[in-house]
């Protein structure tokens, strides 16, 4: 599908009430208004490339729950001690000075698509003419037999950072030789394919750094394969001998239920114990895009592969974790690529700027001990209504030490690069 | 690091009934084709056979090579004709012996 052109818009309505020349929003306001909600790699980008882009034609409102955003990105490194919580933490000021993107701190809590507004959680509300929706995933507390929102409190999934990445770290600093980590890995599709596993890496990383030698890691999978998987254990048997256990479903038969006060996950094979429980449940779109009706059975929410626009509303984009992009992975690198496509796709919508075929990109690094990093990613475009992975690459088992360092260098590089392109 | 056994045997069968039996155990599986960081090799220690018997008669047991990855899994069907005991019994290179105890009730 191609996307309606400014003046395309305008003779669509024209035709409808004979009398109109102009699109609606030309005659209400000066300037046509998109609306953001979600302040991440997604949303903050897309706010951000429409605003600076536009050079003042379009106005832009981003709305972000929180004052600040802290990465999921680089949090397993801030697990590690490899990078602190401040470094991970990011402020919305240069957008709204360098760009005058209106940031809104404050939740949306309902999208009224036959009016073209957002309602925020204090009773106001913003009009849009294009509304792009980023609020990444929900987790399904209850996919997990035992978990719950309460239950996160002892038991972190720390799957959305913030206080549950620094509770996790806390419980994992405490964590004593002897005692068990149990981690209960989410199913397919969730954020990051390679975020539990990495994890996993850092949790290791912190226990052998201590000198434990009878602590245990044990990963309870409801997946038979993961992402990346040659390469982490690998990894894991190169440095973590015998720390790690990682057991599929055709090992541990099924999870049953777990238990966060007494530190216990039950499977079909048997209950296994730990001091921490990281339990990561499945996932969903973030709540508005639901609320707004613009996912599907799943949760997740359809879009064009050329340019991001909802296939159930023309006047909403859905981009990064909440969209079903193809072959895509739901990661930063991703959200930050398809906010790309749809500012561009936007702009062109309500100014005259043009829009060119769509091209992604993603890269996901996985730290597995100091200076063994590794990746796996792909170029993409569409092709027959899906975004299709072309010139796919990963890291091959058995790589010298330097290539490792090198990969490892290199997603440093790309960190300090994203958090320029996102935030300022 | 010691070694667990995590067994699952149906609590109940139907006589005749093959029932589905499952045994992991946790062990590294050192291959002695390894090295530490100082070079030298590791020496081999491994899980070397596992055996299941039922009312004291084995009914599985295998040999274990050295390339068998860590952590080895067992899965197998047995008829159920009696109630009864399942032993399990794992032999380590050093010398030690795992074993677990299950029952099932055939009626
Ligand atoms: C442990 C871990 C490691 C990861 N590592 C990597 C990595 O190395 N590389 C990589 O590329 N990706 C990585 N990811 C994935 C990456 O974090 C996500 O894919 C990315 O954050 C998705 O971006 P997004 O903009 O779609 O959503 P988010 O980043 O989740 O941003 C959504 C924002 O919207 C806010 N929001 C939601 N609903 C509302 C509402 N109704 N009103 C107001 N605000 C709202 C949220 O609070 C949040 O601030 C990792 C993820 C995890 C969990």
């Amino acid at each position: 599908m191609n996307g309606l052109t400014r003046r395309q818009f305008g003779l669509l309505l024209g035709a409808g009430a004979s009398t109109l020349a102009m699109p609606a929003y030309l005659r209400a306001q000066d300037k046509p208004r998109v609306v953001v909600i979600g302040g991440g790699p997604g949303g903050a980008t897309v706010a951000k490339y429409v605003a600076k882009d536009s050079a003042g034609a379009i106005d832009v409102t981003l709305i972000n729950d929180g004052e600040t955003f802290t990465t999921c990105f680089f949090s397993n490194l801030y697990l590690g001690d490899f990078r602190t919580f401040e470094s991970i933490t990011h402020s919305y000021d240069q957008l709204a000075s360098a760009y005058g993107i209106n940031k809104v701190t404050g939740r949306a809590v309902s999208v009224d698509r036959e009016a073209k507004t957002v309602t925020l959680a204090d009773g106001s509300t913003v009009p849009y003419d294009r509304l792009v929706l980023a609020p990444g995933i929900d987790v399904i507390y209850d996919s997990v037999p035992g978990y719950s929102e309460e239950a996160a409190e002892i038991a972190p999934h720390a799957w959305k950072a913030g206080a549950q990445t620094q509770l996790l770290k806390e419980k994992l600093d405490a964590v004593e030789d002897g005692q068990n980590i149990v981690m209960v890995a989410p199913p397919n599709p969730y954020r990051c394919p390679p975020g539990p596993y990495e994890r996993v890496s850092m949790f290791a990383h912190v226990l052998k750094k201590k000198g434990f030698t009878q602590s245990k890691i044990f990963v309870i999978d409801p997946k038979e394969t993961f992402s990346k998987q040659a390469l982490f254990t690998e990894g894991w048997e190169k440095h973590y001998p015998g720390m790690v256990e990682w057991y599929g479903p055709d090992v541990h038969g099924g999870l049953k239920s777990v238990d966060v006060a007494a530190g216990t996950v039950e499977t079909d094979l048997d209950t296994f114990e730990g001091a921490l429980l990281n339990i990561i449940p499945a996932q969903r779109a973030g709540a508005i895009a639901i609320d707004a009706g613009v996912t599907n059975e799943a949760g997740w929410a359809p879009i064009d592969a050329g340019s991001m626009r909802s296939t159930i509303d023309e006047a909403i984009y859905v981009i990064g974790d909440a969209s079903i992009a193809g072959d895509m992975p739901k990661s930063g690198f991703s959200a930050n690529s398809q906010a790309k496509v749809a500012a561009l796709n936007i702009r062109a919508d309500l100014t005259d700027a043009q829009a060119f075929p769509a091209r992604y990109s993603n890269t996901c690094w996985s730290l597995i001990e100091t200076d063994d990093g590794v990746k796996v990613g792909a170029q993409y475009e569409p092709q027959d209504g899906k975004i299709t992975a072309l010139d796919a690459f990963v890291s091959q088992p058995g790589e010298s030490a330097e290539l490792r360092k090198e990969t490892y260098e290199e997603s440093i590089g790309w960190y300090s690069g994203i958090i320029e392109d996102t935030f300022a | 690091m010691s070694a667990r056994p995590r067994v699952r045997v149906p609590e109940t069968a139907t006589k005749g009934e093959a029932v589905l039996i499952r045994a992991l155990i946790s062990h590294q599986m050192e291959s002695g084709q390894r090295r530490d960081n100082a070079g030298n090799l590791i020496p081999r220690r491994i899980i070397n056979t596992f055996t299941c018997a039922f009312n004291g008669h084995p009914v599985f047991s295998c040999d274990l090579a050295p390339a068998i990855s860590a952590n080895p899994y067992f899965e197998f069907s047995v008829k159920a004709t009696e109630s009864g005991t399942f032993t399990f019994t794992w032999a380590d290179d050093d010398g030690s012996v795992y074993m677990d105890e299950q029952r099932i009730e055939v009626s």
